[in-house]
C-alpha cells in the first residue's frame, strides 16, 4: 500500500519533471525539471531495495552532475531563446509518431513479459553497501578497474579541452 | 494492489521516450545533453527493477557502472560544449553545420 502511494506520487513527479525539462524554453528550468526526475528515481531505487544506489543517485546525479550543468548554463548564457520553427517541416510529427510507436511497442511487449529467464536465487535482493561492495570487488573487479582508467582519461581530456580548445586560430594548440 | 517491477519498467520506458523526444526536438545542445542523461536514468531504473524481479544484485552494480560512464560523459561533453561556445558563441546545434554536404 505504501509502495503504491509512493509509486503514484513520484511517477507523476518524475513524468512532470521530464516533460517540463523537454518543454521549458529556459535551460535553467530544464535543469530543475531533470533534478526533480532524478530525486524521484532515487525514491524508486529505495522502493526496489537499492539503498546504496539511491544514495549515489542523489549525490552524483542531483548533486554533482546537475551542479555542473547549472554552472555551464550560467557560463554560456541563458538569455537567448531558441526559435522553435523547424527547418524540416515533417520532423516534429514524424518524431512524435515514431516515439509513440516505440513506447506502444515496449508497453505491449512488456504487458506479456517484462523479464525473461529463471529466478534462481530465492532470497530477495538487498542493495546494502556490504552486498554491493562484495559484488563490486568480487565478480566485477575488472570492470571496476577499467572505470578508473576511463575517469582518468575523461579528466585528462577535459583539461586538454580547457587549455587548448578555445584558441582562435584554426587547428591551434 | 501491489506494485510489480513491471510498473517501474513501464515508467522507465515512458521516461526514455520523453528523453528521446528531447534529443530529437530541441536544438539547444545543453537541453539535448540533459535529455541524454534522462535516457540513461530511465535505463538505470530498468536495471534496478529487473534486478529486483530476478533476485540478482548485478542490476544495481550495473547501475553504478552506468553512473560512472555518465559522469565521465557529462564532463567531456560539457567541456566540448563550452569549447564550441568559446569559438562560436552559440549553443544551437543548427548553427554548427560545417559537415553539411
Amino acid at each position: 500500500m505504501v509502495e503504491t502511494v509512493l509509486f503514484v506520487v513520484f511517477a507523476i513527479t518524475a513524468l512532470g519533471g521530464a516533460i517540463s525539462m523537454v518543454w521549458a524554453r529556459n535551460p535553467v528550468y530544464s535543469a530543475l525539471g531533470l533534478m526533480l526526475t532524478m530525486f524521484s528515481l532515487a525514491v524508486f531505487y529505495v522502493s526496489n531495495a537499492g539503498h546504496f544506489v539511491a544514495v549515489v543517485q542523489v549525490i552524483v546525479y542531483a548533486g554533482a552532475v546537475m551542479t555542473l550543468f547549472l554552472f555551464v548554463i550560467m557560463l554560456i548564457g541563458v538569455d537567448k531563446d531558441e526559435d522553435r520553427s523547424e527547418d524540416i517541416p515533417f520532423q516534429r510529427p514524424l518524431t512524435l509518431i515514431l516515439l509513440g510507436l516505440f513506447a506502444g511497442g515496449v508497453l505491449v511487449a512488456g504487458a506479456r513479459a517484462w523479464t525473461t529467464g529463471t529466478v534462481s536465487p530465492t532470497e530477495p535482493v538487498n542493495g546494502t553497501i556490504e552486498a554491493i561492495g562484495e559484488s563490486l570487488f568480487g565478480d566485477w573487479v575488472l570492470p571496476f578497474e577499467v572505470t578508473a582508467l576511463l575517469l582518468i582519461i575523461a579528466a585528462a581530456g577535459t583539461i586538454a579541452l580547457a587549455f587548448f580548445g578555445g584558441d582562435d586560430e584554426e587547428g591551434g594548440s | 494492489m501491489t506494485v510489480t517491477p513491471g510498473w517501474y519498467m513501464a515508467l522507465a520506458a515512458v521516461l526514455f521516450v520523453i528523453g528521446a523526444a528531447g534529443v530529437l526536438l530541441r536544438r539547444n545542445a545543453l537541453v539535448m545533453f540533459m535529455s541524454v542523461e534522462l535516457m540513461l536514468n530511465a535505463v538505470n531504473l530498468t536495471f534496478v527493477a529487473a534486478g529486483r524481479q530476478l533476485n540478482l544484485l548485478d542490476g544495481q552494480v550495473s547501475v553504478l557502472f552506468v553512473m560512472v560512464v555518465a559522469a565521465a560523459e557529462v564532463v567531456v561533453g560539457l567541456a566540448i560544449i563550452v569549447t564550441v561556445f568559446r569559438r562560436r558563441a552559440t549553443a544551437s546545434v543548427d548553427e554548427l553545420a560545417e559537415l553539411k554536404g
